[in-house]
């Protein structure tokens, strides 16, 4: 069980005491977790608990109001922070794919590393066949998101972020919008990319599919973590009577 | 824009002004506008040409006699309109993007002149521009000339700087809030945001504004002949009076202007309607 490095390994995403607040909505409060090199972790609960800004606030993309989030030992609550660095370790993949749609699947791949990271083109381009072809998207390099289904552009969406090389992905409900046969290819690319060792944090609805891949999953209700521990312990036996009460709702 | 012409009082100016409501480009324009101008026109000139008299030409051998003049006057309002297209375009943009800078005073600032310059009267801007800009400088010991028609050029491309800017930020709001997200993910900055991922997918969107707008500073170049610039209603009124002044020549010359301005608008806005509807289709 990987989760014994949960306790030993340095945690990679560290966040203790996070709270974050829109206007007066107190979206997270009080959210404490970590997450270790390699590990996958799960984060489930009805809409609005605030998992998605869990995600946000790790990126840097929203600020938090209070506590401490370190990514890789850094602070991502410090207003000095060096944003690009924090965002080429972190690489994060949305419910809505957000492809550039004027670009080719590989020109989506290519984008981020040639321009932000100045990388030469020609290395570029060969590391981005390989992340398509590792996506099962070769033969598609030259098509337009537009020209291609809600699963092959997330999976597009998948291989742009892996393209940064980043230390951790994160994944908000990316199979939300997805039917049930392009769900599959999806879970499959990230099953495999968990398997590899990379440390992946998922908001997701689907619950069999974290039994399967989580490592530890969190339950989140009206911004607080409710309960966490491995897989079975909160999916099988929760302790907490609202956890019981969201798993009979979804399963 | 065609008022002035109506408040003379002449069928062709009427006709002009009906032409030319706001946004006139749009929706029900079809080939019986087309008909429309050409029976404005060819019963105009039957007018001039039953009521001529003994001695005098008849209107169409007039308009043919002073067609390369009025011609080269026409082309003189196209020179106008895509040099204030250009100008105005050329700095709208940018005032655009300043609108949505993440800086509170900047946006403020660029909202400001925007909204100055899009809801002031198009005729006063250019009287403003044409009588108070002097019409020469003397720059390091260089005397620059500005002729009236630069001016003219200048106080249309206020306008088009305005507006331009008002379809730059709308196109650029009307881009999803995703696209902004995952590019700051990839670790984008925001000029490089803006000029490789949101602006390229706003050209499609700005295109038909942009075009009508065009359309609509055409024609309204013809105000440029209340300041007195060698357009073609200036060299109109001229033909005019070196006719003689006749009332039966009026309809006739106007709708020659009326037709020549028509001819070139009319396509532009079928093509406007026509990249409007390709741009739904495909979203």
């Amino acid at each position: 069980m990987r989760s014994v490095t949960h306790a030993l390994g340095a945690p990679i995403v560290l966040l203790k005491h996070v709270c974050k607040r829109f206007g007066d909505v107190e979206v997270l409060k009080d959210i404490s977790l970590e997450v270790a090199k390699g590990e996958t972790i799960c984060i489930i609960g009805p809409s609005g608990s605030g998992k998605s800004t869990i995600l946000r606030c790790i990126n840097g993309l929203v600020p938090v109001t209070s506590g401490s989030i370190k990514v890789d030992g850094v602070e991502v609550n410090d207003p000095k922070l060096d944003t690009l660095a924090l965002r080429r370790k972190v690489g994060i993949v949305f419910q809505q794919y957000n492809l550039f749609p004027h670009k080719t699947a590989l020109q989506n791949v290519m984008m981020a590393p040639v321009t932000v990271l100045k990388q030469d083109k020609a290395e570029v381009e060969a590391r981005a066949l390989k992340l398509l072809d590792k996506v099962r998207l070769a033969g598609k390099e030259s098509s337009y998101p537009g020209e291609l289904s809600g699963g092959q552009q997330q999976r597009v969406a998948i291989a742009r972020s892996l393209a940064m090389n980043p230390l951790l992905m994160l994944f908000d409900e990316v199979t939300a919008a997805l039917d049930p046969e392009t769900k599959k290819e999806v879970l499959v690319t990230i099953r495999e990319l968990a398997a590899e060792g990379m440390t992946c944090i998922l908001v997701t609805h689907e619950m069999s599919f974290a039994r399967e891949v989580a490592d530890h999953v969190y339950f989140t209700d009206a911004g607080v973590i409710v309960e966490h521990g491995a897989p079975d312990e909160i999916l099988q036996h929760p302790k907490e009577p609202r956890t019981r009460a969201f798993l009979e709702q979804v399963l | 824009m065609a008022r002035t012409h109506a408040e003379t009082g002449s069928p062709a100016g009427a006709a002009a002004f009906l032409l030319v409501p706001n946004g006139p480009l749009r929706a029900g324009i079809d080939a019986r506008a087309v008909i429309a101008v050409a029976l404005v026109f060819l019963a105009s000139t039957a007018v001039g040409a039953a009521t001529a008299t003994e001695g005098t030409r008849s209107a169409l051998e007039v308009i043919w006699t002073w067609s390369p003049l009025l011609l080269w006057g026409f082309l003189f309002n196209l020179f106008i309109s895509a040099a204030a297209m250009l100008i105005g375009t050329a700095a709208g943009v940018p005032l655009g993007v300043l609108q949505t800078s993440d800086l509170g005073p900047v946006r403020w600032l660029a909202w400001l002149v925007t909204q100055f310059f899009r809801n002031s009267p198009w005729l006063v801007l250019l009287f403003l521009c044409v009588f108070l800009i002097p019409y020469r400088f003397t720059v390091l010991g260089y005397t620059v000339l500005l002729p009236d028609w630069s001016k003219a050029i200048l106080g249309f491309a206020l306008p088009v700087m305005a507006n331009v800017s008002e379809i730059v930020r709308g196109a650029i709001q009307s881009v999803p809030t995703g696209q902004w997200e995952s590019s700051a993910s990839l670790g984008f900055n925001r000029r490089q945001t803006l000029a490789q991922i949101i602006l390229p997918q706003c050209y499609k969107r700005m295109l038909p504004p942009w075009m009508n707008l065009y359309s609509l500073i055409t024609m309204s170049t013809v105000n440029a002949s209340v300041v007195g610039v060698s357009e073609m209603i200036t060299l109109t009124n001229e033909v005019l009076a070196a006719e003689g002044s006749r009332p039966a020549l009026l309809a006739p010359l106007y709708g020659f202007a009326l037709v020549c301005f028509f001819l070139y608008c009319y396509p532009i806005a079928r093509w406007t309607q026509a990249l409007e509807r390709r741009f739904n289709v495909r979203g």
